[in-house]
This record gives C-alpha cells, structure tokens and sequence, in this order.
C-alpha cells in the first residue's frame, strides 16, 4: 500500500518536472562567499521573457496568433507575483507592419508590469532595416537600437543580431546565413560593461540564439563568441532568446543559454523536418501546449538565475 | 491626338504585360522560380536578355527575392505573392531571402 502511494508521489513529481523545467538553480557558493564578505544581500525579483508572437501570422497550426498572445498576457497578469518588466525577445510581428506592431503593442499595455523591452526578430526589421521597430520601441536605445540597464544589482543588455543579415550558403563568416552583431555593436558593449564588478550577474537576451543550434538553417549568430569574449571575467551570464520557437538550453562555464517557447507556432527541432518554419500539423487542442512564456528569477545572492518555461494550458 | 497616341500606347503595354502574367501562372512556365521549403527552385536560372522572371511563394512563411547588390528587391512576399523582374544587362545576378538569408539564388542572363 504505502509503495503504491510512493509511486504515485513520485509519478506525480515526474509530471510536475514535466510542465516546466527548472533547470538552473541559484548557486550557493556564490551566495555564501557574499555573506563571509559581508555584503548587503539585495532582495530578489522575477521577470518574464515573451517572445515571436508573429502578430499578422494567420495559417496552419494557428489562425489567431492575437489570441493566442493575449493568453501568453493573460498568464502574465496571473502570476502571484507582478514581474518587475517583460522582455519581449522579437518577432513580435510577423511581415513588419504597422498595424501588426499596434496590435502587439495594444495587448501587451494589458500586461501587469512596470515595463517592457524589446528586441527585435528578422520578421520586425527586414522591409524597412528596423525603422518603424525602432519608432516604436527604440526609445532610449542605442546605436542600431542596442540597450541596456540594471536592476536590482542585474545588469541586463539587449542586443540585436537581425540587421544586416547577409547572403550566405556556404561556411565562414558572413556567408552562413547566421544573426549578425556587427563590430560596432561589440564595441558599444566593450564600453558598456567596462565598469562593471565581475560580480555583476549578466542577463543577455536577443532575438537569434547566441550560440550555434543549427548551422544548416541559419540558427547561430556570427561574432557572438567575441561577444562571450567580453562577458567571460563575469561569474554570472545568462542569455535569453528566441526565434527557434522551442526550449532549447546549454551550460557551458559561467553561461546558461536559454531559447523560449514562442506565443504563435511551434517549430520543428534541427534534423526532424526539410526546412525551419511553422509546424503546420499540430491538432487544435495540442497548440497551447507547444506555446509559452518563460518566468526567471534572481534571488538576490549573486547566483544562477533560475528559468522556469510553462505552456499556454 | 498626342495624349490618344499615349493612351494606346499604355494600353498596348497592360495588354502585354497582362498577358506575360497570365502565362505565367502555368507551372510549366521556364522563368517562373518557385519558393518551396526554404529554398529558391530552380536556385539558377539562366535566361536571355530581356526576359522577365517571376518568383512565386508556396511557402507558408514569407520571403523576399532580394539581389545581393539590391539592383532588385521583391520586399515582403507572402504565401501566393509573386513578383516579376525585367533582365536586360547580360550578368550574374546573386539574391538571397531577406528574412532567411540562408536561401540563395542566382540569374544569369546571355
């Protein structure tokens, strides 16, 4: 009897890991060093990642990708605790449009935050090279749209790696179809992090993975080891993005990498499909399940932050 | 009688330029280029001075046919969007996808 209510506990630990992966934890060492120093513990808070809402996008598996983003708001606003900002990492509109962009943005002024920052997706810049994005939300930004700010001892820094993106089939730099940083940004972030204590936990997030998913369809970004480079003396990195639309995650060192589940469609993984793009099959009462938004937390003690995805359902 | 001779002139244009379209749309046309799975079909194509080559979308995600020096750019083409460009100056005309630049084509016109 008593192994029979053990199973059933531990079946049901298996189906709680099974809807949202806590896959990095706040690290202790860090956290103890700080109090033998005597360093005044700040308090911790939370923020949500969103991202490739594809606003405009209207065929198989999702014809109402608005809807389906409000509810990505809707689990937003019913978190128990309000986040202190929202990070929509890009793709925010599906053809770039303006109407497109006043959609997402109408819906998103129903979300229980402070604040939110954007970065860009390719489908949010490639008519215009990101004009009508950056008159929208490159307020305070730098350069081609670059950002960054702290809170609460993160210091957190927005890149963009969808401008510019050059022809390319071959391998090589430039030539592989890959997300773009550009020499000027890496040297705008030189300066930005120059100041900071090597203790400064890092959050990253932008648009294209930061480290080389599948090089046959694109998903890389070229220089991001230079950028890696800069952020190297830090003990904290984390680095959030998008644009695969699936939960893709890598510890290498100090650095967590991080893709997020998309509010639009899901897309296949590398090696399962001819081509990215979206999963045209999903069953109508399957799709919420393949979409979500992502909850991180800092707890305040110098350590990992910790990632938490959920589905729509 | 100026203005009647432009007006029949713009006229005998849309007709043309109709008509090219209309035979465009069989799938046997030779410079209709087809975006099928990320990738441009045929990826080269070759054509003689003066030919207009369409591109048509059957993706369902959008794509550009834009040329590596921007000569041309298709801008957004969405699921059935087409879009049609004259060659004239016999070359090697690189493009690639905006959006996915991963899907590359070439033109060469002799």
């Amino acid at each position: 009897m008593s192994d029979k209510i053990e199973r059933r506990n531990f079946l049901k630990c298996m189906a709680w890991a099974g809807t949202g992966i806590v896959w990095a934890m706040n690290g202790g060492v860090l956290g103890s060093s700080e109090l033998v120093l005597g360093a005044k513990r700040t308090p911790g808070f939370n923020f949500v990642q969103i991202s490739d809402s594809h606003i405009g996008f209207n065929k198989d598996p999702n014809h109402d990708v608005t809807k389906t983003f409000q509810e990505a708001v809707d689990k937003i606003n019913a978190l128990s605790e309000e986040p202190a900002f929202v990070i929509h990492t890009g793709d925010i509109t599906h053809l770039s449009r303006a109407e497109e962009f006043d959609t997402a943005a109408q819906i998103l002024k129903g979300a229980r935050t402070s604040q939110i920052y954007y970065v860009p997706g390719e489908h949010d810049v490639f008519t215009d090279d990101g004009q009508l994005f950056r008159e929208r939300f490159g307020r305070g930004t730098q350069g081609m749209g670059w950002q960054s700010f702290d809170y609460k001892g993160v210091h957190f820094v927005g890149l963009i790696n969808v401008l510019n993106l050059k022809q390319g089939s071959g391998t090589g730099l430039g030539g592989n179809g890959f997300g773009q940083l550009g020499q000027d940004q890496l040297a705008w972030l030189k300066n930005d992090v120059k100041g900071l204590s090597s203790s400064t936990p890092i959050v990253v997030f932008a648009h294209i993975p930061l480290w080389t998913i599948a090089p046959e369809w694109g998903w890389g970004t070229d220089e991001s080891e230079q950028a890696l480079l800069l952020l190297k003396r830090f003990g904290s990195v984390t680095v959030l993005n998008g644009h695969v639309h699936q939960i893709m995650q890598k510890v290498e060192g100090n650095v967590t990498f991080h893709t997020a589940r998309s509010t639009a469609f899901p897309q296949p993984s590398p090696g399962t499909a001819p081509a990215p793009g979206p999963i045209k099959d999903v069953p109508a009462d399957k799709l919420r399940s393949t979409l979500g938004l992502t909850d991180v937390s800092y707890a305040g003690t110098g350590g990992r932050l910790a990632v938490i995805d959920s589905t729509l359902v | 009688m100026k203005f009647n001779f432009a007006l029949l002139l713009t006229l005998a244009i849309c007709l043309v330029s109709f008509t090219s379209r209309t035979t465009n749309l069989a799938s046997t046309n030779p410079n209709e280029i087809v975006i099928q799975n990320f990738s441009f079909e045929p990826a080269t194509l070759t054509v003689k001075p003066g030919t207009t080559v369409t591109w048509v979308n059957r993706d369902d995600e959008p794509h550009t046919a834009t040329a590596t020096d921007k000569r041309f750019n298709s801008k957004t083409l969405d699921t059935g969007d087409r879009f049609s460009q004259e060659f004239n100056a016999p070359g090697v005309y690189n493009y690639y996808c905006a959006l996915h630049p991963k899907m590359t084509g070439k033109i060469i016109v002799k």
